[in-house]
């Protein structure tokens, strides 16, 4: 699951130098297990409620909600996942395949919607779409009153703006997997008898399916656990009956277990991902064979192609962009910029700093895993690193009540001296999200690893370098693409986090999330603008990184 | 007995209340202030709230610092913390929210004369554990294009088939709705209630998570009625000036049970580091600070002797449920389960 | 003289599978051995187990005396070279020169650094980046790292592999040179013959896990002591060889054979096989041979022929000769030297 860059090379070595494991087997384990558990603890110790479930409460939701909630989950799930496979996909291969005025910068701005959280990108097209918005006035203004217009606060709906916010991640692997693609094999299929169109549906696409099945699990594990925008189109998920069962019914034993239900579901996912990659080795060694040359669009094809884009460009970023800078505007000049608990810098900079950390914790955390996978070579340890990332497949409060009740047992055992409390402090939140985005952190981690070829470790090693000098001096350096990316995209998510942020703050320790939240539960659209913006704004800085390192990937040689 | 307490509390009649009874209180609080320090408040009613504590202070010293979240996160939160929990003070925007956290042993007893005198008895724990601060009805709002003699006058009336595909009502995710449905099932009977649910459902309502859209839906025209909080409409008309839609106060007929009214409450945490502050805070809100406190959000002060604004008073005066919110908590999840029997999304 | 690598009845698996089966070699000091044989032989996974790279189940390595089974890869002093030469592409040659000298001082790092570029004939590199280098000028600066630390073997594990023709010719001679002159022991692993035997002060070769044969390549090539590394040393032709009275008989005439005397009363006629190369016969007009396939190559012609007998041999005839496909020759054996047989 997650974002895997250049999913599953093939090493440049073949044969026994294939694997860089030193025999060290046993010793790899032990520390990855301890370290996985230290992860892994919140989320087992909530999801063991299952050990004894609420029958009455499972009777009453089967007889109720839970039918609804499987259908329209499945639903979702599927149709997120078939739109942003279309749509990333495509505008993968239209970026990489074919040449056309601003394709270069285009390619860039494509990635942009990452920046925005599903729940802002909902909340101003639901302005933008509702009833009383401008977009049906208008419509029933030229056909009349009664005109008909589907409604809006509806599954598709939703769908759509999920797909929207999520496409990038497909449109990001699909574009590395293009591009590494060897021109070779294209030019074989063309000489075979296949037009462009068919090579690139029997070759370029059957080849980049690693890269686009993982993208689209990623895709669903995010569409599982949402909550906020499910909730503004009113698409009763599983994940939304958690919480109605939790905050509703006041149950919490029956919510953790709903909890397991769509962790179950999320493996589920991530089982048919690996089914479906199969065994495939794909692409090549190195930097050095021809990669698709793209195709000059001129005239009207040229036009289409760039409306295509900015289309999906204006839908996904610019229109939003424009109508929150518009109800920030109205804010200030109607004085009505409210905060709550400090000014906007505060805001920010507690945004950042938060961010900072997260990140820092999640690489060090999945740093140190994939490099411990990588020396013990043994299967057990590889499963033990994957298990540590099952927090992405959980909501986010869920995860912060497990890690709360854990913190909250351990000040609770007085372990610690004084008065240091571990719930409500910064190190307990930071925690939490590790927890919750180790994911991100490991998966890319793991995969720039993976491409650095035995042949170097094995090298180093008999230089006399030790097992942590080969790390730090070779291999780490070497995976820095992935390293990049992996901060990239868990700062991208914390900043967007907003459940697991709003109960396990520190005291006063607002957020802009947690400021948007504010402001659009008492449905003051206007002042949640200017937080929004601004999460906008400071999530475009490591998209930019983003987009930067993957671009840098293509150049490095190993 | 409560119901005259409650027609005397709806200010519009001109209730002399005021100045004596508020300076009584407040040289109570005052001669409370040996107390000061910091009072750290868990509140999920953040609009408007800042001004108010920042009133407390300079009115008597002592600090506030709070930190915000919903309802159900703050509880959730107060749990794990225990012992440990900095708050000493919980406020809610909700009564099932704080019976709740009174259920779960949350809360501490209050022994407080002062509030005992001011927040009738229906708008408080029995055994002085939380306190409402300010109240708000849920109402029916109807769209000026509706005429007067077509308008529901009862919740029941909300689900009449003539106005099937035109009402706008709020998810039973919210725990407005949850409470409301709460008080049908105390005042009618479960299987009343739920047939009263059913009967909305078969009007396939509009579902909109937010009271500020069902009224922007009603003055629209995608919906021509809905159920939302009085305070809402308060809030737009004075932003806006005027509003086209109006306010329908239910159940108001001989017999019928009064408008559902729903607390913005306070109560002082278990284990709170600073009890003292922390009933001076609550004392104060009861009191010197009712008016600010319910003004700021258009709410009816839970203190009968302070009046409330001036837009509220416009509405005139009506009767309210006499039930014990209290029971909103209770029968909260008994309501629950009805609206998924019901079909209410 | 100590051998400055030993190793005693190795034995590694791999998953489950036993991948060197029972091997036993010494490499002298200074010696470069040619560890030759087809892909899948075990070859690459006895240079790991030397380098300590994998863990044998069995069998003991020694570096000049020392047993070495316990010791971590990067306690061994061992060198290795790659195919592909993973230099480290974010640090320069200098750098990367460098990296096995951990713990020396920076004159000493530079001196050493400097010695070795010399070493390689690339005196000017340092501050060069490996993909600023050619594939040759890459391979030597391996070598160089390699050698840097000074260890008690280089491993070179098909270092050659990737490059062309000529290339290759070219980085042999001056592989050979280096070491030469470094006085380095060496084990080369190669999958190409010509390569082991041109390279090797020795060669060894390798079969599904066992050494078949060590020896000199003369010795190797012209008396090998099996079927397979006849073949795989080189283009082979067996032919059945009977006693007759007091010589060996083969179909193309009388044969002397190594240490076998064809009057000795324990042989079985039809029982043993001589292995003959293509130099050892002459293709020239006759009758009662057919050509079956002809190939030009830089001295004449290899022919492929199907004698009366039945059997298929591989000779040589001159650009003189010339007997087409299909057409008839005769087949005379220039042999002159003992012959091995195999039973």
């Amino acid at each position: 699951m997650t974002l895997k860059l250049e999913v599953d090379q093939a090493s440049n070595s073949t044969g026994p130098w294939r694997s860089e494991s030193t025999g060290e087997g046993r010793r790899g384990f032990l520390p990855a297990a301890i370290l996985a558990a230290f992860v892994v603890t919140p989320v087992v110790v909530v999801l063991s409620s299952i050990l004894s479930p609420s029958t009455d409460v499972w009777a009453h939701l089967w007889a109720t909600r839970l039918p609804t909630m499987l259908a329209s989950t499945a639903t979702l799930v599927i149709a997120v996942g078939l739109g942003s496979l279309i749509l990333g996909t495509s505008l993968a291969w239209l970026v990489t395949a074919y040449a056309f005025p601003f394709r270069r910068v285009i390619g860039w701005l494509l990635v942009l919607p990452l920046a925005i959280p599903g729940y802002v990108l909902g909340f101003v097209w639901l302005d933008t779409i509702d009833f009383a918005g401008p977009i049906q006035t208008a419509w029933r203004g030229q056909f009349g009153r009664g005109a008909w217009f589907p409604q809006v606060r509806s599954l598709w709906v939703g769908a759509i703006v999920l797909t929207l916010t999520l496409y990038p991640y497909v449109y990001l692997l699909a574009r590395a997997a293009f591009r590494e693609q060897s021109a070779a094999a294209l030019d074989v299929a063309r000489t075979l008898g296949c037009s462009r169109w068919q090579a690139f549906r029997r070759v370029a696409l059957p080849m980049a399916r690693p890269s686009l099945t993982a993208g689209v699990a990623l895709v669903a594990m995010e569409t599982l656990t949402d909550i906020g925008t499910v909730r503004l189109f009113n698409i009763q998920t599983v994940a939304d009956g958690v919480f109605r069962v939790w905050y509703g019914l006041a149950n919490r034993q029956a919510a953790t277990e709903l909890a397991a239900l769509l962790v179950a579901l999320a493996v589920i996912v991530v089982v048919a991902e690996r089914r479906y990659r199969g065994r495939a080795r794909f692409t090549q060694q190195g930097g050095r064979t021809r990669t698709v040359e793209p195709v000059r669009l001129t005239g009207v094809r040229a036009a289409v192609a760039l409306a295509a884009c900015g289309g999906v460009m204006v839908v996904a970023f610019g229109w939003p962009v424009v109508r929150l800078i518009g109800w920030a505007l109205e804010a200030q000049r109607t004085d009505r910029m409210a905060t709550m608990a400090g000014n906007f810098t505060f805001h920010a900079g507690n945004t950042l700093r938060l961010a900072v950390f997260a990140t820092l914790a999640c690489l060090a955390i999945g740093v140190t895993l994939a490099v411990l996978v990588r020396r013990s070579g043994r299967r057990s340890t590889a499963a033990a690193a994957r298990a540590a990332t099952i927090g992405y497949a959980v909501p986010g409060p869920v995860v912060a009540v497990g890690v709360i009740v854990i913190l909250a047992a351990i000040d609770r055992s007085e372990l610690l001296p004084g008065d240091v409390l571990l719930a409500g402090s910064l190190v307990g939140l930071v925690y939490a999200l590790a927890v919750r985005f180790l994911a991100v952190g490991y998966q890319s981690v793991e995969a720039s690893l993976g491409k650095v070829s035995p042949s170097m470790t094995a090298s180093a090693r008999t230089l006399g370098a030790g097992p942590w000098r080969v790390a730090a001096a070779v291999e780490l350096p070497l995976a820095r693409a992935g390293l990049v990316v992996a901060a990239a995209l868990v700062t991208i998510d914390v900043m967007k986090e907003l459940p697991i942020t709003l109960l396990l703050r520190p005291f006063g320790f607002d957020t802009l999330s947690v400021w948007v939240w504010q402001m659009t539960t008492e449905s003051l659209w206007v002042e949640a603008s200017v937080p929004a913006l601004a999460i906008v704004a400071v999530g475009v800085l490591p998209v930019v990184v983003l987009v930067a390192a993957l671009e840098r990937v293509g150049k490095v040689q190993l | 007995m409560a119901g005259a307490l409650v027609l005397a509390a709806c200010g519009g009649d001109g209730s002399a209340n005021s100045t004596a009874a508020p300076a009584e209180t407040s040289t109570t609080a005052q001669n409370q202030s040996t107390v000061n320090g910091t009072v750290t408040v868990y509140t999920g009613r953040h609009y408007g709230i800042e001004p108010v504590f920042e009133a407390f202070t300079a009115a008597t010293g002592i600090k506030v610092r709070f930190t915000t979240g919903s309802d159900p996160q703050l509880r959730e939160r107060l749990k794990a913390e225990g012992k440990n929990t900095p708050a000493d003070v919980l406020m809610t925007a909700d009564a099932g929210s704080l019976a709740l956290a009174a259920a779960d042993g949350l809360l501490a007893s209050l022994d407080s004369p002062t509030l005992t005198a001011v927040i009738p008895e229906a708008l408080r724990d029995p055994d002085g554990r939380w306190f409402a601060l300010s109240r708000r009805a849920r109402v029916i709002m109807v769209s000026d294009r509706v005429a007067e003699a077509d308008q529901p006058t009862t919740y029941a009336g909300v689900g009449d088939p003539a106005w099937k595909g035109r009402i706008c009502l709020r998810p039973a995710t919210h725990p407005y709705t949850q409470s409301l449905v709460a008080s049908l099932i105390k005042g009618e009977g479960t299987q009343r209630a739920e047939e009263i649910v059913s009967s909305w459902v078969a009007n396939e309502p509009t579902y909109i998570d937010s009271d500020t859209k069902i009224l922007e839906a009603i003055a629209a025209g995608e919906c021509d009625l809905g159920i939302t909080n009085s305070y809402y409409l308060g809030r737009l008309i004075s932003d806006k000036g005027s509003f086209p839609v109006r306010l329908v106060w239910p159940e108001q007929a001989d017999g019928q049970r009064g408008v559902h009214v729903n607390i913005s409450g306070v109560a002082v945490t278990a284990n709170a580091a600073n009890p003292a502050a922390a009933q001076a805070l609550i004392e104060w809100l009861a009191t010197d600070g009712q008016q600010q406190f319910a003004d700021v959000n258009n709410e009816f002060p839970a203190n009968e002797s302070v009046s409330p604004n001036k837009i509220l008073q416009t509405w005139g005066s009506f009767r309210v449920d006499p039930v014990w919110v209290g029971e909103f908590g209770r029968l909260q999840a008994e309501a629950v389960m009805l609206l998924d029997r019901a079909g209410y999304q | 003289m100590t051998p400055a690598l030993e190793l005693v009845g190795l034995e590694v698996p791999i998953a489950g599978t036993m991948v060197v089966c029972g091997v036993d070699l010494a490499v002298e000091p200074g010696e470069l051995l040619a560890l030759v044989g087809p892909s899948g032989c075990g070859k690459s996974t006895l240079l790991r187990a030397v380098a300590g790279l994998l863990r044998q189940s069995a069998g003991t390595v020694r570096l000049n005396g020392v047993v070495v089974d316990d010791l971590p890869p990067e306690q061994r002093r061992v060198g290795l070279v790659f195919q592909d030469h993973a230099l480290f592409p974010h640090l320069t040659v200098a750098a990367n020169i460098a990296f096995g000298l951990a713990g020396r001082s920076r004159r000493e790092k530079r001196d050493r650094v400097a010695e070795l570029l010399d070493l390689v004939r690339l005196p000017d590199s340092g501050a060069r980046y490996p993909h600023e280098l050619s594939g040759g000028e890459q391979q030597r600066i391996a070598l160089a790292r390699a050698l840097a630390p000074s260890p008690s073997v280089v491993l070179l594990d098909e270092p050659f592999a990737s490059l062309d023709t000529a290339l290759r010719e070219e980085l042999h001679a001056e592989v050979v040179e280096v070491l030469g002159n470094a006085k380095a022991t060496a084990v080369l692993v190669t999958h190409d013959r010509d390569e082991a035997l041109s390279l090797g002060h020795r060669v060894a070769v390798m079969q599904q896990g066992r050494i078949e044969q060590v020896g000199e390549p003369a010795v190797v090539f012209h008396q090998p002591a099996s079927r397979f590394v006849a073949s795989f040393l080189g283009p082979a032709s067996f032919l059945p060889v009977w006693a007759d009275s007091d010589h060996w008989c083969t179909a193309l005439g009388p044969v002397e054979i190594e240490g076998r005397d064809p009057s000795s009363p324990d042989l079985v006629a039809g029982d043993l096989t001589i292995m003959l190369r293509p130099h050892d016969m002459r293709v020239e007009v006759g009758d009662d041979a057919v050509v079956v396939a002809r190939r030009f190559v830089a001295t004449g012609f290899t022919y492929d022929v199907r004698l009366r007998s039945g059997e298929l041999v591989q000779a040589e005839g001159g650009h003189s000769v010339t007997v087409g496909v299909g057409e008839r020759c005769t087949v005379r054996l220039v042999a002159s030297r003992h012959l091995v047989a195999f039973g």
